[in-house]
């Protein structure tokens, strides 16, 4: 069993507590009683094979996973102090607190402004200039302002792989989300888009707590804090990313590490 | 012979065969529009289009069936949108797979398959008598969209199902409300399928006769206009010339003329509608 406070230092706070959470695919139990904490403002890395859960438990984060008609979770996940599985508590106002990034750009056909403006409208903001403002600051936290500022209204779907991406998460920190999930954000970029995009995610942290899966371990040993590896479900190690990386309390994690199955 | 160069052999006459019954089709519809042309080009002109029948309607032209088809394509399209595209919209986003959607689909499937001269009858009894709108373009404007709405909803439950799984991922993901998602992301996504799809079934039964003898369409009538009068319209006027005219086999030029705009007509709106889908695969 994994001691859950072991690497809380006195100066960070806990952004999202898992206790005990299981999730069910009809019958297959697909994450398995795993607990842990994420500290707020650090990058936390999601690693393990494919199908260990780790895409998983990132929507069970903003309860995406309620659109999967046979699953099914147990436990709690405690975010701002509130248990997010709780009956009383409203999806949509949780959603809008934590920004998504998917595996594949997925912006909306429709002009780049209109993309970044679409969740601040979606909450009543109505005001031109103000809307104006919030395009602006978000593409500009995306790193993507300087290289759109002059075709605002052209499609998004018009721009490169990786200014998409940086468009969609423009778009996912439009409503100044506490926390930014990214499902392998880069798994569909070229090295060059994959750089800005880690860059970019150093510099997000700064304001926003990061929780990334990512396939590419280099990638996580790059830009996290903390690292989680899943493996079948389980999460088998939980550390402090130079540690994990170097010297891994499980004999499991370094077999994985260091490229012996995976 | 050996078996190697049978089974090319065979091989080759398959190619053939398969040639062939390709090429039937299109003798088919080349055959048909050589006919109608060769029968019918005495009588088009420009004339021919813009006059109203004239003289028992053995000599004129037919300007006033062409403007009842499209009165009726109008009422038709504005009848069948709103109830086929929500109808699409409830079978791709709410319906799910339980009892109750599965019977509304065998429904919607077994209605296709409906002969159009009963769609005809059912429009006589519901809209003429029991609705009392009387025979009129309404009555039959409303009964071509019962004939066309099997294939709006299956054109637009088609539509929705298409939008990429993503955008409503990414929408859910930023707060949207189901609703909301619907409205800003789905619908406008499925918009132009959607019409598509409305053009290419109005294609189809803008030359239908069956569902309009019985609801509105007139023998003959002075007028133009009203939703409550009754209209002329084109694939009816050709049926009575054809049949019951005064005068047959003098009109016979008048027949296939007024055939040839029909299939103009059709096959116009049908590749309209061709053209977008083919352009809109392209983007």
């Amino acid at each position: 069993m994994l001691n859950i406070n072991k690497h809380s230092s006195n100066d960070t706070k806990i952004q999202i507590e898992t206790k005990d959470l299981s999730l069910y695919y009809g019958q297959d139990k697909v994450i398995k009683n795993i607990s842990f904490n994420i500290y707020e403002r650090m990058v936390t890395a999601l690693i393990g094979p494919s199908g260990c859960g780790k895409s998983s438990y990132l929507r069970c984060l903003n309860r995406m996973n309620d659109f999967i008609q046979e699953a099914r979770t147990e436990g709690e996940i405690t975010i701002n102090g509130s248990n997010i599985y709780d009956k009383a508590t409203d999806v949509i106002e949780l959603r809008r607190k934590i920004g998504m990034v998917f595996q594949k750009p997925n912006p909306f056909p429709m002009s780049i402004y209109e993309n970044v403006a679409y969740a601040p409208r979606l909450f009543g903001v109505k005001d031109r200039e103000k809307l104006d403002e919030i395009v602006k600051s978000s593409l500009e936290g995306a790193a993507l302002w300087d290289e759109v500022y002059g075709k605002l209204k052209t499609p998004g779907t018009g721009l490169s792989g990786g200014q998409q991406q940086r468009l969609c998460i423009a778009r996912a920190i439009a409503t100044e989300p506490d926390i930014l999930l990214m499902d392998e954000p880069t798994s569909a970029l070229d090295p060059l888009s994959t750089l800005r995009i880690e860059e970019l995610i150093r510099e997000l942290k700064k304001k926003f707590t990061v929780v990334i899966v990512t396939h590419n371990m280099q990638q996580a040993a790059r830009i996290s804090d903390y690292t989680a590896f899943f493996l079948l479900g389980d999460l088998v190690e939980y550390n402090v990313t130079n540690k994990m990386f170097t010297s891994p309390d499980d004999r499991r994690t370094e077999d994985y590490i260091t490229g012996r199955f995976g | 012979m050996n078996r190697t160069n049978w089974r090319k052999l065979k091989d080759k006459y398959m190619y053939l065969i398969l040639v062939g019954t390709a090429l039937s089709i299109l003798s088919i519809l080349t055959g048909i529009i050589c006919f109608v042309l060769y029968s019918g080009w005495s009588a088009l002109s420009w004339d021919f289009i813009f006059e109203p029948p004239r003289d028992n309607m053995t000599s004129g032209g037919i300007w006033s069936p062409l403007v009842g088809t499209f009165q009726l394509i109008v009422v038709s399209i504005i009848a069948v949108i709103p109830v086929g595209v929500l109808t699409g919209l409830y079978f791709s986003e709410y319906a799910g797979k339980g009892l109750f959607p599965k019977i509304l689909r065998l429904a919607v499937r077994s209605l296709s398959g409906v002969p159009s001269v009963v769609f005809g009858l059912f429009g006589l009894s519901l809209f003429v008598i029991f609705l009392g709108f009387g025979s009129c373009l309404f009555s039959a404007g409303l009964t071509l969209a019962c004939l066309t709405l099997p294939l709006v909803v299956t054109a637009s439950e088609q539509a929705f199902r298409a939008v990429p799984k993503d955008y409503r991922d990414a929408s859910y993901a930023l707060g949207a409300t189901k609703l909301q998602t619907l409205v800003k992301v789905v619908f406008p996504s499925a918009a132009s399928t959607i019409i598509t799809g409305i053009i290419l079934s109005i294609g189809r039964v803008a030359g239908e006769t069956a569902p309009i003898i019985f609801t509105g369409a007139a023998f003959y009538t002075s007028k133009t206009g009203g939703l409550f009068n009754e209209v002329m319209a084109l694939p009816y006027h050709i049926y009575i010339l054809a049949t019951a005219g005064t005068n047959i086999e003098q009109t016979r030029p008048i027949q296939y003329g007024a055939v040839a705009v029909l299939l103009a007509l059709v096959l116009g709106i049908s590749s309209v509608g061709v053209w977008m889908r083919v352009r809109m695969k392209r983007r």
